[in-house]
């Protein structure tokens, strides 16, 4: 394979900024990479190579008139929940199977406007609804460093395009852990920045008060410049943040002196085995050698997060899915009246976990079991925030697992809810609107861990600039390699 | 709360609501994983909420509004060319509205 595609977005930019290589080279030799290795990954539902080599091309007459730009011909793998005008967005569904966007969304176009080039659209759970890819409608992702494993989910194929090295940033979703957790499975780093940060005008919704985009990268850095590419107030969606971004490219660490690193003490390590008890005690161990000063906190509903996100998600979802009736985009099969015409086009169009969201959600809204339900769900919600907060007078930051094992194999989870399970750590952080990512901390049974770092509300810069500490002292991802 | 010994749902009635048809084989097993699944969020009701408000929006719960002013949006054209089925410059769908006795 040619040496462009193991670069990372940083190099990438800073050589096609200063004219050392062009982005259609860059462009031209990842495509070729993705026709070499995806038949075997399956990362992409649609591959974009013409409007890609196009793309490159507007680069590169951008560059040459002058302009720097922050992610110049730096190729991008596009979940496939996000408008781009003239592509498929197909939420991995069937009832959105050939559904074309008529505009692109505000994470997508400020990606394009900072040189970044969309390569093709990814793979990811239907409606983002899974931890493992595997209730994609439309096809199989496989992990790249084994293919007999999951790559996680939902946003398993934009995961698996970076691990691949068939684009150097992915764009992924995270609802309870969706980029974390994948980013976990393949070695990467996985960023979900602060609720309202990004921009979701584009995404299609599953759970509006959870839903956030970020990036998924081989590198701290480059989580830092994609976020800073697309963080920032956007009009056009009423819940994104309107306060001013920190810039975090610049805030990037190297070490942790006079960071204090909060320790879940209901996150109990020893029941995920010895093996991987020890690797996260390694872990922590290593945030203290970098300088950070470890202290014990507590999240007293740490054991409450399952039971509230699948109350609260559920719900939103039942209500955003209400929009697919088969009227105005998207499947249609009918009936002899409009009812039976939306109960025969949602039940072919929408596949099981979906199904069973959708009927979860509606009955914790229903009349009767709206108080005990939803009501109390989103109560429960108020204590995440409360815990997270006393718990920060404490600390900076707060490690723990980003997942409970590594990526498994396909078929290994056959009830719904141990696959919830694998969000354990994942979900409080998203149901307190929390910034968190995970970044590569070591190998169990030959497979890649994450350690799932979290930092108060907005505080970006802390968490990636710790992070790249951690890494550039670790180098964790280094120490496997791709089967592709 | 229910207790976890009546975790029951009508997934008939729920589907009814949710405008999603099911097949037998379906309402079986949907029935019993949705009764599992609430044995699991009945978890919720040790959880002492009775002066706790409720979270709606996590970070910043303010009203967004705009001047009422006309702006851009997508033409008809490229709308309706979504559409399953139209019939000039509208959606068509089956009857909705059954015939007088």
């Amino acid at each position: 394979m040619a040496e462009y595609v193991r670069w990372s977005a940083a190099q990438i930019a800073r050589a096609v900024n200063a004219g050392e290589v062009s982005a259609r080279q860059i462009a031209d030799a990842t495509l070729e990479h993705v026709d070499a290795v995806d038949d075997r990954i399956g990362a992409f539902l649609t591959r974009l190579h013409e409007p890609a080599r196009a793309a490159a091309d507007r680069v590169d007459a951008r560059v040459r008139a002058g302009e720097k730009l922050p992610l110049a011909g730096v190729p991008v793998a596009v979940k496939d929940n996000m408008c781009l005008t003239g592509t498929r967005t197909t939420c991995g569904s069937k009832i959105l199977e050939n559904w074309i966007s008529p505009y692109t969304g505000t994470a997508v176009q400020r990606i394009i406007d900072a040189g970044g080039i969309p390569i093709g659209k990814c793979n990811m759970d239907e409606f983002a609804m899974g931890s493992s890819c595997e209730n994609s409608a439309l096809g199989v992702t496989r992990n790249p460093y084994d293919l007999r494993r999951v790559p996680g989910g939902s946003s398993g194929g934009s995961a698996a395009a970076v691990a691949a090295f068939e684009s150097a940033i992915g764009l992924g979703s995270d609802t309870g852990g969706s980029i974390r957790e994948p980013g976990a499975f393949c070695n990467i780093v996985g960023f979900k920045p602060t609720y309202g940060r990004v921009s979701r005008y584009g995404l299609v919704a599953f759970a509006s008060s959870l839903d956030q985009i970020g990036p998924l990268t081989r590198t701290v850095e480059d989580a830092a410049l994609a976020y800073d590419a697309m963080a920032g107030h956007d009009p056009m969606d009423s819940t994104s943040i309107a306060r001013p971004v920190d810039p975090t490219a610049g805030a990037l660490r190297d070490d942790l002196r006079g960071v204090r690193v909060g320790i879940v003490k209901e996150f109990v390590t020893e029941k995920l085995g010895p093996e991987i008890h020890a690797l996260y005690q390694r872990a922590y161990k290593e945030l203290t050698d970098l300088g950070a000063e470890l202290v014990e906190v507590s999240l007293p509903t740490a054991d409450y997060g399952l039971a509230t996100y699948y109350l609260i998600a559920p719900a939103e979802c039942s209500s955003n899915l209400a929009r697919f009736d088969g009227v105005r985009y998207g499947l249609r099969v009918d009936g002899p009246d409009v009812g039976q015409m939306y109960e025969n086009t949602r039940a072919a169009g929408f596949g099981p976990e979906v199904k069973r969201r959708i009927l979860i959600g509606t009955y914790a809204l229903s009349s009767g079991y709206y108080d005990a339900y939803y009501v109390k769900a989103q109560k429960a919600r108020t204590l995440f925030s409360q815990d997270f907060a006393r718990a920060f007078e404490r600390c900076d930051l707060i490690a723990s697992p980003a997942a409970s094992s590594p990526a498994f194999e396909f078929n290994a989870k056959s009830d719904p809810y141990s696959m919830y399970m694998m969000d354990y750590y994942t979900i409080p952080m998203s149901l307190a609107g929390l910034p968190a990512l995970s970044v590569p901390c070591g190998w169990v049974q030959n497979m890649p861990m994450g350690l799932q770092l979290a930092a108060p509300l907005f505080e970006e810069a802390r968490l990636l600039g710790a992070a790249h500490a951690y890494e550039r002292a670790t180098r964790h991802a280094g120490e496997g390699a791709v089967a592709v | 709360m229910s207790s976890a010994k009546s975790a029951k749902i009508d997934v008939r009635y729920v589907a009814k609501l949710a405008r999603i048809a099911l097949t037998e084989e379906e309402v079986e097993r949907f029935g019993a994983q949705l009764g599992d699944l609430l044995e699991h969020v009945n978890v919720l009701s040790e959880l002492d909420t009775a002066s706790v408000a409720a979270t709606a929006q996590v970070v910043e719960s303010r009203n967004v509004e705009r001047e009422d002013v006309a702006g851009s949006c997508l033409d008809r054209e490229t709308v309706l060319s979504m559409a399953p089925q139209r019939q000039g410059a509208f959606f068509r769908v089956p009857r909705i509205i059954a015939e007088a006795e």
